[in-house]
């Protein structure tokens, strides 16, 4: 399996990375490398094998819905690229 | 002072023959004079000085404990309130945490003082350090070469005696194989072990935090003090921390020793097979007994690594948008606009590869042959460690194919720098603890590392076993030429 331009490029998309056309060809020949790398993967027959998501299989604990975190906004915001009257600042979405 | 091991210099701390400021500013001399290594991204020796002057006040009130006024290296990814942490990237660049990790908040509270932020591969992505925004590091035992990675700032401190300990993350290996590369002892703890708290995740489901030392000894110091349950990472146990130095010293007659066949063949470099050979034999004459044993499957853990890992990266770096904290693109015209330039300038080539990969690994029609079939490899992996442990106590092998190799050599090809953690990642993918301690050097000096791999939760008998060879032993004594 090797990717084209056409699908770096919708990767590119997905994983919100502007990327020009040149990085676009050297990131198919890269990416493709690593696919071929992963895809040794199918030489293990895995039917029936129950995925693992990861290593602590006891399950994840549950805890009280309380809140056990202090109001950091001003600490936070202080570090903010753009902040005002307590509300990170963006670009305009809704017209 | 700067030759002494953590336990050492506790000891003399505790006898007041100088006090945590004077070794600091020991310390902070070094890193001063030493600043061509690259180790570290920020040091504030303001900060760090005031840390050490409470130490002493501490000490001097008889409230000192093991660490009170050791100096420690932090890797620059763990958040430390107040202090520039970056994770080796331009995306955080700006980026002053605003709390600490529950690693720093421990250590803290022990006493340690910060010595700086260290060096590393941007998001811990790396084997060489090479893919930091901050520059490559330089190995001390030879600047040409790297020091390992993604630690790799943390290791060449240590090794360069510019910090008694640092901390590091091991996702694939990031610990050990930098230990491995500059000669010292490093611990990747059972997954679960040390809380992630506050630690900038790159794979969630095997990221764990851990020490990076001259001794085994100096491990279990620290071990003893960023260990332990941590209601605010989901996925931390709540197990009983051991003291890891009350077994440093327990016999090891009797122990079975697994040597996986599979790490013995092709591709392993022979002067490594040689001297990993040799440390085999030392734990024989310790009263050890070594038997052969099997891991079918790990030939396939890089290929299931680089599916899953980059997977949960696409996820976890997903927030670096640009809107809340970090950097910001100065130019866009909207808000998507925005998200994709300040990521396109603030990630580097080798985050923006594994991003894409586990973006299409993730993907609608390709995640049951990519995803799916990494987590189920990744059990056939763990089931293998499994039952090689129901005859054996500890696995050993190397830690890495080759030694450290030269800056730029492998950074044009991301494969061959994947390979580099062949011996590593299995264990990551299992959960379980493993260390590299240095066994002996090659032909040109450069040092290796042997790999110990313990079964969940097994710590102590790791550092155990790994103490009782560095009292047989002296590989861990060396110093690079030049930081003597």
């Amino acid at each position: 399996m090797s990717l084209d331009r056409e699908q770096v490029r919708k990767m590119a998309h997905l994983a919100r990375l502007t990327i020009t056309e040149q990085e676009a060809a050297s990131y198919a020949e890269t990416l493709s490398r690593i696919l071929v790398l992963i895809e040794q993967m199918n030489a293990v027959d895995t039917t029936g094998v129950a995925p693992m998501a990861h290593p602590n299989e006891s399950g994840l604990r549950l805890r009280e819905d309380t809140v056990t975190e202090p109001n950091l906004r001003e600490k936070f915001q202080k570090i903010a690229p753009s902040v005002e009257a307590g509300l990170y600042l963006v670009p305009k979405v809704i017209e | 002072m700067f030759e002494k091991t953590v336990a050492e210099l506790s000891r003399a701390l505790g006898r007041k023959e100088f006090s945590s400021a004077e070794l600091t500013t020991v310390f902070l001399e070094r890193i001063s004079r030493y600043q061509n290594l690259n180790a570290f991204i920020t040091v504030d020796p303001e900060r760090s000085l005031a840390q050490a002057k409470a130490a002493d006040v501490r000490i001097a009130r008889g409230e000192g404990g093991a660490l009170t006024g050791i100096p420690v290296a932090q890797k620059d990814i763990f958040c430390a309130d107040g202090w520039l942490t970056t994770c080796g990237s331009k995306i955080l660049s700006n980026f002053t945490a605003p709390y600490d990790a529950t690693v720093i908040d421990k250590l803290n509270r022990a006493g340690a003082v910060c010595l700086g932020k260290t060096n590393m591969d941007e998001f811990a992505m790396g084997s060489s350090n090479e893919t930091s925004y901050y520059g490559v590091v330089k190995n001390p035992w030879n600047p040409e070469t790297v020091p390992g990675g993604s630690s790799g700032g943390s290791a060449a401190a240590v090794a360069a005696r510019l910090a008694p300990a640092a901390t590091g993350t091991d996702t694939g290996g990031s610990i050990r194989q930098p230990a491995a590369l500059t000669g010292l002892s490093g611990l990747k703890p059972s997954y679960g072990r040390v809380s992630r708290y506050g630690m900038i995740a790159f794979a969630s489901s095997l990221d764990q935090g851990g020490p990076l030392c001259r001794t085994a000894e100096d491990c279990a110091w620290l071990l003893n003090a960023m260990a332990g349950f941590d209601a605010r990472d989901s996925t931390s146990v709540d197990a009983p921390v051991p003291d890891y130095t009350k077994t440093l010293d327990q016999k090891i007659e009797g122990l079975r020793i697994g040597l996986p066949k599979e790490y013995f063949g092709e591709g392993l470099n022979p002067e490594i097979a040689q001297v990993i050979q040799a440390a085999i034999g030392e734990f024989k004459q310790l009263g050890a007994q070594v038997l052969e044993v099997s891991l079918p499957n790990s030939q396939l853990a890089i290929p299931c690594y680089y599916v899953l890992a980059p997977a949960e990266a696409s996820s976890n770096l997903s927030r670096y948008d640009g809107a809340r904290y970090g950097f910001r693109a100065s130019d866009y015209k909207d808000l998507l606009d925005m998200y994709c330039k300040t990521r396109a300038e603030g990630f580097g080539p080798e985050v923006k590869r594994r991003i894409m990969i586990g973006t299409y690994a993730l993907s609608a029609g390709y995640y049951d042959a990519y995803y799916l079939k990494a987590q189920q490899l990744r059990r056939l992996i763990a089931e293998d460690f499994r039952r090689a442990f129901e005859v054996c106590d500890v696995i050993m092998g190397p830690t890495s194919p080759s030694t450290a190799f030269k800056i730029g050599e492998k950074t044009d090809d991301p494969v061959a720098m994947y390979l580099n953690d062949i011996y590593t990642v299995p264990i990551n993918l299992a959960g379980l603890p493993g260390m590299s301690v240095p066994a002996g050097f090659d032909a040109r000096g450069l040092p290796i590392g042997l790999q110990l791999i313990g079964k969940y939760f097994d710590e102590a008998r790791l550092l155990n076993v790994a103490h009782r060879y560095q009292q047989v032993t002296d590989w861990h004594q060396r110093t690079p030429k030049g930081f003597s």
